[in-house]
């Protein structure tokens, strides 16, 4: 390449227009050449474009998706709280009448049960984005499209009870986890630090429990609902509330297994 | 106008349950006004028991300090929740948002009648808490452990304090669903060719708003859900060890009263900024319209809310200065307290930019978005002084610290609110407001505004301090030391009485104008935004025929004419 810096040759007729307000000028002294800055809901196109009054396809799915990655993001802050808390208590001690600082916490031992359930929310995460990707498969939404038959909810259904069993087995797991820990003595009431083990594990589970009413609530809409958009959004916003819950007890998990 | 048809009411209970964001809007404008009519109510009694202790209220009874103690908790509670979380964002979010940006109704409009219920059950759980035994909480809106951890700190803090965490459960639920429908019919529902740069301040405003909601009142759950642990189960997150209530020695558990403050500020700061946010974003588009002006550095005012609304978040310890904090920690909130200083001065000079020698009609909103600016500017200025610790440390829970939040975020706020319902009346009832009686309301409710709040500063400085029950009839070392404070106390209650009378000015013009009001024209104010838009424009089945050109307040002034481009119009190039 030659080190020559050609200055900008403008063709004659053009010349520099005065830039408005509106011209969607970012400061940099030069105009974007058409406006692509689009209004959301649906297509990434070029608004001037596109066809009007026809959403796209998956407008409605994006539309409760974002509302379910906002509600997310409150449970996010919810149990960033409830993290905080857990390190407060951790940390906090108190000075006797001898002043000396006592600080009480005793890490309370991992039932070897929650390696278990954490592999078996693992893989329900697993089989939930198989049934999640089955809702999408294109042939098969075609296949429903013409009338034949509902290969869909016929393919997603033993994906769908697959991880609602999965789910189930957690919790019930982590009721399990609560009944060894009773057998070593360690209740809700005994001391600061099992508070903060059962408080993290019992709203956890609240949480996945909604999860679990989420995915049953899918299952009877793949059979109830006629329409298939319908079921696509049902399945797809209880997979990515599975996953995010699933997301969220690794944390936890990790909190409780490598930070007491 | 068109919009006043959609709202002539089904009978039978599908009505009752609607989802349209306008039935909505106005029902939850009506919850606001049924709770700040309780809340200055509430505010009255307490400036009469203030300075005149002995007065016997009709119906009640002498005023024992736990009583005063239940008003300041029950006013604080509906002024901040149920009027200024609720009015502007809820109510005035559903009722005008989805017109501004040219979306036909809400993303979610299923979630939107749901947070209605939900508001409408805490206020009357609310209400309820103070017939029960013992009566209402007492610890003030921020209920501070561990006096509001234990059943037996006073009368309200049994059942009644159950009660105002229920309460306030519901409403942060309602609250995130709120949001969550605002955000997603922001992001999404946004007609054709509005860009985000084109969009009102307003819904810029109410967008941060909503988020700061989704992050702080997920926070407050989770720590009233601990509080309530705290009191029925036997925990002590927020209880400390070898704590003495009222003969209960606390022996179990070694919790810390400052995380709860922390937790609760983390949420009361942002919370600030969500009630106080719609009204600067309104302010910003009437200071525009009525001057006849461009908004002064519009993307500077876009990037000063989205600030305020990040540095809102960093700054909830320095409502904890003198609480036990470190005092490290105390310098750096210092600084982010200070910092916010930054963009709010930004926007005072774009408001102040924006009506230079504009020349600008003087109508009643126009008025109120003024006063809004005044007070805004009043209020603010105490900020900086009570942002620094030192200072703090002087001036925390005395008058001072009453007068600058009343300043900044209840009178401005509630300005905002008049501001809002001049403007956008028409749109309710294709009426307008009688301006004679909106002018003798402004000026009588701003000048008793600064009657009643101005002196607060002096006797602050006084050190007259918040939460006592009475000012007068004391017997002991206090009543020395407040004994010059009296008769500004007394004369602050006076203003408050004219302040609260004023009010009546505005109830009777709503009533009036409903029905008798002038008919509106079509977009009455010259008004760009979309929501003064013809009816096609609000109220196409599929709002295919229209398009936004350009962003809002594209006023023009040229030797030949004088005139405007909506934001919907289409030609380009005007002269």
């Amino acid at each position: 390449m030659p080190a020559i810096i050609s200055p900008p040759i403008t063709p004659p007729g053009t010349e520099k227009r005065r830039r408005e307000l509106e011209d969607g000028d970012h400061g940099g002294g030069r105009r974007p050449p058409t406006d692509k800055r689009t209004g959301g809901s649906g297509d990434p196109d070029n608004w001037n474009e596109r066809r009007r009054g026809r959403p796209g396809p998956r407008e409605r799915l994006d539309r409760y998706r974002l509302g379910l990655f906002f509600g997310l993001s409150a449970v996010f802050m919810f149990f960033v709280a409830i993290v905080s808390v857990f390190f407060v208590a951790q940390g906090s001690g108190h000075i006797d009448a001898n002043a000396r600082y006592i600080n009480e916490w005793l890490p309370t031992a991992l039932p070897p049960i929650l390696w278990l359930n954490t592999a078996v929310l693992l893989l329900s995460s697993l089989t939930m984005e198989v049934a999640r990707r089955h809702m999408f498969r294109e042939m098969h939404v075609m296949d429903e499209w013409l009338g034949l038959g509902k290969p869909i909810t016929r393919r997603t259904m033993p994906w769908l009870l697959a991880t609602i069993v999965l789910g189930a087995l957690f919790v019930v797991g982590q009721l399990l986890a609560w009944r060894q820990l009773a057998t070593q003595r360690v209740f809700y009431y005994s001391s600061q630090s099992s508070h903060s083990f059962f408080l993290i594990t019992g709203v956890h589970g609240l949480h996945l429990l909604l999860g679990v009413a989420a995915l049953v609530t899918a299952l009877i809409g793949l059979f109830a609902s006629k329409q298939l958009e319908n079921r696509q959004i049902m399945v797809d916003l209880a997979a990515w509330y599975w996953h995010s819950m699933g997301l969220l007890w690794l944390a936890l998990f990790s909190l409780l297994a490598f930070c007491q | 106008m068109t919009p006043a048809t959609s709202l002539q009411h089904r009978p039978g209970v599908r009505s009752l349950f609607t989802t349209d964001h306008r039935v909505l809007g106005i029902r939850y404008l009506l919850l606001s006004l049924a709770a700040v009519a309780a809340g200055t109510l509430m505010s009255l009694a307490m400036r009469i028991h203030l300075v005149w202790p002995d007065r016997v209220f009709p119906f009640f009874g002498p005023v024992k300090p736990e009583d005063y103690l239940a008003l300041v908790t029950l006013h604080g509670t509906l002024m901040l929740f149920f009027v200024m979380t609720l009015a502007p964002q809820a109510g005035f979010g559903s009722l005008i948002l989805p017109l501004q940006i040219g979306a036909r109704r809400m993303a979610f409009p299923l979630l939107n009648a749901l947070g209605f219920w939900l508001y409408l059950l805490a206020f009357l759980v609310l209400l309820s808490s103070s017939f029960v035994a013992g009566g209402a909480a007492i610890s003030g809106w921020t209920a501070y452990p561990p006096l509001s951890a234990i059943a037996a700190a006073g009368p309200g803090q049994g059942l009644g304090m159950d009660l105002w965490l229920f309460s306030i459960l519901l409403f942060g639920l309602a609250s995130i669903l709120t949001a969550m429908n605002l955000l997603a019919t922001i992001v999404a529902y946004r007609c054709p060719g509005m860009t985000w740069e084109r969009l009102p301040l307003t819904v810029w405003a109410w967008f941060t708003a909503a988020i700061l909601t989704i992050i702080a009142f997920s926070v407050l759950l989770a720590a009233i859900i601990l509080l309530y642990l705290d009191r029925h189960s036997g925990t002590s997150f927020f209880l400390p060890l070898g704590d003495l209530v009222n003969g209960t020695l606390h022996t179990s558990g070694n919790g810390s009263p400052l995380l709860w403050l922390h937790l609760f500020w983390f949420f009361g700061h942002p919370e600030v900024y969500i009630a106080i946010l719609p009204g600067m974003g309104l302010t910003s588009m009437l200071l525009g319209n009525f001057a006849r002006r461009k908004i002064f550095g519009y993307r500077v005012m876009i990037a000063t809310t989205l600030l305020i609304g990040f540095l809102g978040i960093l700054v909830w310890g320095h409502h904890m200065f003198v609480a036990g904090l470190n005092p490290f920690a105390g310098t750096a909130f210092s600084i982010s307290t200070m910092a916010i200083a930054l963009p709010s001065a930004a926007k005072v000079f774009s408001w102040l930019a924006t009506i230079w020698r504009a020349r600008p009609a003087y109508t009643t909103p126009m008025l109120f978005a003024l006063g809004f600016v005044s007070l805004f500017i009043t209020g603010g200025l105490s900020g900086p002084i009570l942002a620094q610790p030192i200072l703090d440390q002087y001036l925390n829970n005395t008058y001072f610290v009453v007068a600058h939040f009343h300043l900044i975020m209840a009178m401005a706020g509630i300005f905002g609110l008049f501001a809002a319902t001049y403007y956008w009346f028409p749109l309710l009832c294709g009426r307008l407001m009688n301006e004679s009686l909106g002018r003798w309301h402004f000026w009588l409710t701003f000048v008793s505004a600064y009657m009643t709040f101005l002196p607060m500063h002096l006797a602050g400085l006084e050190g007259a301090p918040r939460h006592y029950a009475q000012f007068d009839g004391l017997h002991n070392a206090a009543a020395v030391l407040l004994a010059p404070t009296l008769l500004l106390q007394r004369h602050i209650t006076y203003a408050a009485f004219l302040l609260a009378a004023s009010q009546s000015l505005f109830l009777i013009n709503l009533a009036v104008s409903l029905r008798r009001g002038i008919l509106a024209p079509e977009n009455p104010w010259a008004a760009t935004t979309l929501e003064w838009g013809p009816s096609e424009v609000q109220d196409s089945a599929s709002g295919e025929h229209f398009q936004v050109h350009r962003g809002p307040c594209h006023y023009f002034h040229s030797p030949h004419a004088e005139g405007f481009l909506p934001q919907w119009a289409q030609e380009s190039n005007p002269e």
